[in-house]
């Protein structure tokens, strides 16, 4: 069979590997700014419970450290931990090692200089001004080209895939970097003044409804769907089983990515924006749960016939009880979009408890169970140190993620329904610090709540680090066989 | 954009987009709970596989399904109803209120119930002068609940001020605390500027001035040494506003130094800061806001307060 030629080409070809050295950084990465970005959440959670906390320093101050807070763990934990997953993905399903030879290290550089821009530019005031997308203009153009850069890379990848078809977690992959390339760039258009300084290009309303339309897609494309591609990937591989449904990946694909477009509006009700505009935002949200939940029952039903592994395995329990918090999230999502509810919840702690449901329960749960299935493979080991550990990990994430939103939900209904508490003779029957002063046990909780799920971060570096240490990188071969 | 002015390809846009987004997504519905020659089997794997991961060619769970109609339906219908679909204003004519010249928007009957039910109450209140009105029970609870929610974030809760905003409950009024000086604080707001002095005194003389306003106040941390120069110049540079005996001048806002109450700080310091670099206070107006009605109770409460 083998004739010269070939046994050649498979020897050139057999030297090929996978690129594993982006990902293991991104991986460590991950780790490191989860731990950071956490810490800074437990540290505004605090200063709401103990104002003094703000201290006299103007750049540790709640209102500085805040955004600080979001871009670290949405851009930073959740950004290094897609680039790492992603990476790796697409090189086992496509079975190509990454294309672009140096562009893959500059999206790794390039991406650790925005953090440190960030952590450094944030406490000192230097801001936007627009939510998730503070970063003043020299940094949002350097987001913009380590974005093209790891575009040209995955669709380098893509392109070259010795596999026929795309695996569906690519798609979720491939669908967050163009939606994130166009939101931030349109969003970000702005007119220096100073090196520091930037004025927005819209006017008014208009400049809130593209604030708008990248935030809630920041959340549908960047926290959604490419943190469901790594469930796409991580879910059957740890559980052994293969996909619940092809057809409901098509399905909940398209009308994920067409649906998602439009829901921004729904951070705008009752306000200038337009009542037409407004409507659209409502409907398309709505709409919005089937092809979201679409997600949690492919990566749900697909443990169908391995239920067992849920009482052994706590990494497919990090994972599963993610899709759960998933499910809850966007279920409640929809319903928060409803103006009549809205009324209610908007501008309350609600929201917060809304998207922390999401953040915690879904993105850093989904991550943190990939990563420990993830570790192992890179660094040549069977399994992780301690199963013990993560299965310590697990509760603290699942109890701190649970008593943040609970007592969120509670501080959000009370704020909501204070606020718009009359008296008989028509005054406002509480004023704004009453309701601020009924906060403080529910604040106090959500701290707690954000310290235990912090705690587990430490028993992860821990466990990683027990893990790797001493462990020579490993290198796979590209494997030849096409499927 | 309102709905009224938008351009017909703004329109149509918006229509066409909306529209066939969502027969889109109800088309792929359709598509996908097909079945197509060739595939595999309902149950069955796919044939693909990746990185040893396959999929299963189950079909579309039929709860989940019917949520998805049921979602699609709401949008259409809610779409009819309200506005949504560009200029087409929804069936029911609603508007939220948020566009002039929009009639019987939402925020009209609201507000409109809301002074019908309200207004008889505060017109009652308003029929009866300040003085009097202080001394009734229902006006100041109500004027209380005002205060709490207008005033309270500069003057505090308890209304004992803050620095920078005069305590209400002391008796001293920097602009009077005639039921009408105090009425007219609340409708048209005040506007307090004292300039500084630190030019025209020197370092030294802000010193003395400091001592002598000290000495007026009835303190014994003041050096009468210096209270004696500083008489003089404060003779020529602040009588003319606080009064030779420091009574202050309410007309001008200009406040009493014989009270020891200090708007902007009672040390010595403090007292130095004001001399040297003036100081300039602002409330605002209310009326505009609450309207005359509401300001009238809101008078009473604050009236209240003084303890004589």
């Amino acid at each position: 069979m083998e004739t010269t030629a070939d046994t050649h080409d498979i020897k050139a070809a057999a030297q090929e590997t996978y690129d594993y050295k982006v990902v293991r950084q991104f991986t460590i990465m991950t780790i490191v700014w989860g731990i950071v970005g956490m810490l800074v959440g437990v540290i505004i959670a605090a200063q709401l419970v103990w104002p003094a906390l703000n201290t006299n320093l103007e750049w540790f101050t709640f209102g500085r450290l805040r955004p600080l807070h979001t871009n670290a763990v949405i851009f930073a934990f959740g950004g290094s931990a897609l680039f790492a997953t992603s990476y790796y993905i697409v090189q086992r399903t496509c079975q190509a090692r990454l294309f672009g030879g140096p562009l893959v290290g500059f999206t790794f550089w390039g991406w650790q200089i925005v953090i440190v821009l960030a952590a450094v530019t944030l406490p000192l005031g230097m801001t936007m001004g627009k939510e998730y997308a503070e970063l003043e203009w020299p940094i949002a153009i350097l987001i913009a080209l380590v974005w093209v850069a790891y575009a040209v890379v995955f669709f380098g990848t893509i392109l070259k895939r010795k596999v026929k078809h795309i695996y569906v977690a690519n798609w979720f992959f491939g669908a967050f970097i163009i939606v994130i390339a166009v939101l931030h760039i349109v969003n970000n258009m702005s007119m220096p003044v100073t090196l520091f300084k930037s004025y927005s290009a819209y006017p008014g309303t208009m400049d809130a409804m593209i604030q708008w339309w990248y935030g809630h897609n920041a959340v549908g494309f960047f926290l959604t769907a490419a943190f469901l591609g790594m469930m796409y990937y991580f879910v059957p591989k740890q559980a052994g089983r293969p996909i619940y449904s092809y057809r409901l990946s098509v399905v909940h694909f398209w009308a994920l990515v067409s649906l998602y477009m439009w829901a921004g509006p729904h951070h705008l009700h009752y306000t200038a924006l337009p009542d037409w505009v407004q409507s659209l935002g409502m409907v398309f949200s709505l709409i919005l749960l089937a092809p979201s939940w679409g997600g949690m029952i492919n990566g749900i039903m697909t443990l169908s016939g391995a239920w067992h592994k849920l009482r052994t395995d706590p990494i497919l329990r990090f994972l599963i009880v993610a899709l759960s918090f998933y499910g809850l999230a966007t279920f409640e999502g929809p319903m928060m979009s409803i103006k009549t509810v809205n009324a209610l919840s908007h501008y309350t702690d609600w929201t917060i408890g809304h998207v922390h449901g999401g953040a915690l329960g879904w993105v850093a749960m989904i991550t943190i169970g990939s990563l420990y299935a993830l570790i192992p493979a890179l660094w040549g080991k069977e399994k992780m140190y301690s199963i013990k550990a993560i299965e310590w990990h697990f509760w603290l994430s699942t109890i701190g993620t649970v008593m943040y939103i609970v007592s969120m939900w509670i501080a959000g209904v009370m704020q909501g329904l204070m606020w718009r508490a009359v008296n008989e003779d028509g005054t406002l029957t509480y004023n704004f610090v009453e309701s601020l002063v009924q906060m403080y046990p529910y604040y106090f909780l959500r701290f707690v709540g954000g310290f235990v799920f912090f705690l587990g971060m430490f028993i992860m570096a821990w466990n990683v680090w027990k893990t790797i240490a001493g462990t020579k990188p490993v290198t796979h071969a590209v494997p030849q066989t096409a499927h | 954009m309102n709905e009224h002015d938008m351009s017909a390809f703004w329109h149509w846009w918006v229509v066409i987009l909306t529209l066939a987004n969502i027969a889109g997504i109800y088309w792929l519905i359709r598509w996908t709970s097909k079945k197509r020659p060739g595939e595999a089997a309902e149950g069955a794997e796919t044939g693909h596989s990746w990185d040893g991961l396959t999929e299963f060619n189950n079909p579309l769970p039929r709860w989940w399904l019917w949520m998805f109609y049921i979602t699609i339906v709401f949008a259409l219908v809610y779409l009819v109803l309200y506005p949504g679909l560009g200029r087409f204003a929804g069936l029911l004519g609603w508007h939220s209120g948020n566009m002039l010249g929009v009639e019987d928007s939402q925020y009209q009957r609201e507000m409109q119930r809301a002074e019908e039910r309200y207004q008889p109450i505060f017109a009652a209140m308003a029929d009866q002068d300040i003085s009097s009105l202080a001394r009734d029970a229902d006006a100041v609870t109500t004027g209380r609940r005002l205060y709490l929610n207008y005033c309270s974030t500069c003057h505090g809760s308890d209304a004992g001020g803050a620095r920078g905003f005069p305590s209400l409950v002391n008796g001293v009024w920097q602009w009077g605390g005639t039921p009408d000086a105090i009425r007219t604080s609340i409708a048209q707001g005040r506007e307090a500027n004292m300039p500084g002095f630190g030019d025209s005194l020197g370092e030294e003389g802000v010193e003395q001035v400091a001592h002598y306003v000290l000495q007026m106040s009835g303190r014994d941390d003041a050096d009468s040494a210096l209270a004696e120069e500083g008489q003089q110049r404060y003779n020529m540079f602040c009588a003319g506003c606080h009064g030779a005996d420091g009574a202050g001048m309410a007309m001008l806002g200009a406040p009493s130094l014989t009270e020891n109450v200090w708007i902007y700080g009672g040390s010595l310091a403090a007292i130095k800061e004001t001399i040297e670099q003036g100081r300039a206070g602002v409330m605002p107006g209310f009326q505009e806001l609450l309207g005359e009605e509401r300001v009238h109770v809101l008078s009473a409460y604050v009236y209240s307060l003084d303890p004589q």
